[in-house]
């Protein structure tokens, strides 16, 4: 499974089957500082995940307050 | 589609659009950001937030125009413009460009060298006094910005652990207008930066995802991280710190701020309020170009 990361970009491959949430914690990444998308649509942690499935993880933490 | 923790609820695609515009509706009626007919100027950068909150208050039926500042940070800001502007596009909406090397001479990182302040800090201080020109220039009621939640809790987070009294008390979802001043507004101050990056990706608003490269390891981030932390261990801890502090705390530093604000003149240079002669944007733009700053005859606009 093609799982996407940002800052920096790049891309890893993970064993599949699994769901967001466990692949959030595998990855050590806090689930409130992202989205996932999966096959281009959003999903909830529940969420599972299949081997073929194009996974992002978006970080949404913006820098500099104004 | 998305789990909102806090809210202790998941969303399919079309009620989370009307949770998104609900919260900005609410934020708008509770703290009287923005009466009926009046004009927003909408600060632009080309990220989720700011281009989440234009398209929010078009759906809600504001008339609402972007003002995008070009900053000067390399590649950043290349494609940051190219996102405001082909959102703009994309929509048939106003948006104003102001340059900020082409128009004052200098850009964010020579500012930020100059004066040896942080590149946010520069950053900041140029969009502030860029947005508020602009606004009064163009005849715009109130300028809205994209601060979010996460923004609020962590500027607060930082004000309290150094216990920055001016700070708190101007820390508001709303500033009022003063002479010289237009109103300033926080409409996504209900919701969080998930929240704002999942409404982009619902609506297919194109954003720049990658962040700016001056803003690597400054301390907000770190803030972020902290309050983030505590979140994922007890989910409304971010959203009880700042409405708790608006509630119950804000009003007890609000009058030193007031006062502040009551004692400023005319900057000599370009007319904008300052507690000086000389405003802190022209003291920086002196610094970072070297060059003596024309005075503004009255009545006279930025080019």
């Amino acid at each position: 499974m093609r799982v996407l990361l940002r800052n920096p970009k790049r891309e890893i491959d993970v064993p599949a089957p699994t769901t967001v949430g466990r692949l959030l914690r595998d990855l050590e990444v806090v689930p409130e500082s992202v989205l996932v998308i999966r096959n281009d649509t959003l999903v909830t942690h529940d969420a599972p995940l299949a081997d073929g499935d194009v996974v992002e993880i978006r970080p949404v933490i913006s820098g500099g307050a104004t | 589609m998305i789990d909102i923790r806090r809210h202790n609820a998941a969303f399919c695609g079309d009620c989370f659009s009307h949770h998104c515009r609900e919260q900005v509706r609410r934020a708008i009626a509770d703290f009287g950001m923005i009466e009926a007919g009046e004009r927003v100027l909408v600060a632009v950068s080309g990220g989720k937030d700011s281009l989440g909150l234009w398209h929010l208050l078009r759906e809600l039926g504001y008339d609402a125009d972007g003002l995008y500042v070009g900053l000067g940070i390399g590649e950043y800001s290349g494609e940051s413009a190219r996102y405001a502007r082909e959102f703009a596009h994309e929509h048939g909406w106003k948006l104003l460009e102001v340059d900020l090397p082409a128009t004052f001479g200098f850009d964010v990182p020579d500012g930020s060298r100059a004066a040896r302040r942080a590149p946010c800090s520069a950053c900041g201080l140029s969009k502030r006094h860029v947005f508020n020109q602009a606004a009064i220039d163009h005849g715009y009621d109130v300028i809205a910005t994209g601060h979010n939640l996460d923004d609020e809790a962590a500027v607060l987070f930082g004000n309290v652990l150094h216990w920055d009294a001016g700070y708190l008390g101007r820390q508001h979802p709303v500033l009022p207008a003063a002479p010289g001043f237009a109103r300033k507004v926080k409409p996504l101050v209900r919701l969080g930066e998930r929240e704002l990056a999942a409404y982009c990706v619902l609506h297919a608003i194109d954003y720049i995802v990658e962040e700016c490269p001056m803003a690597a390891g400054n301390r907000h981030i770190g803030y972020k991280e902290a309050l983030n932390a505590i979140e994922e261990r007890s989910p409304g801890s971010k959203a009880a710190f700042m409405f708790g502090f608006l509630d119950r705390a804000h009003a007890r530093f609000a009058a030193d701020a007031e006062e502040e604000r009551a004692d400023l003149r005319a900057c000599s240079q370009c007319g904008a309020p300052t507690p000086g002669d000389v405003c802190a944007f022209c003291r920086l733009r002196a610094r970072a170009t070297g060059a003596p700053i024309p005075v503004r005859a009255a009545g006279e606009k930025h080019r």
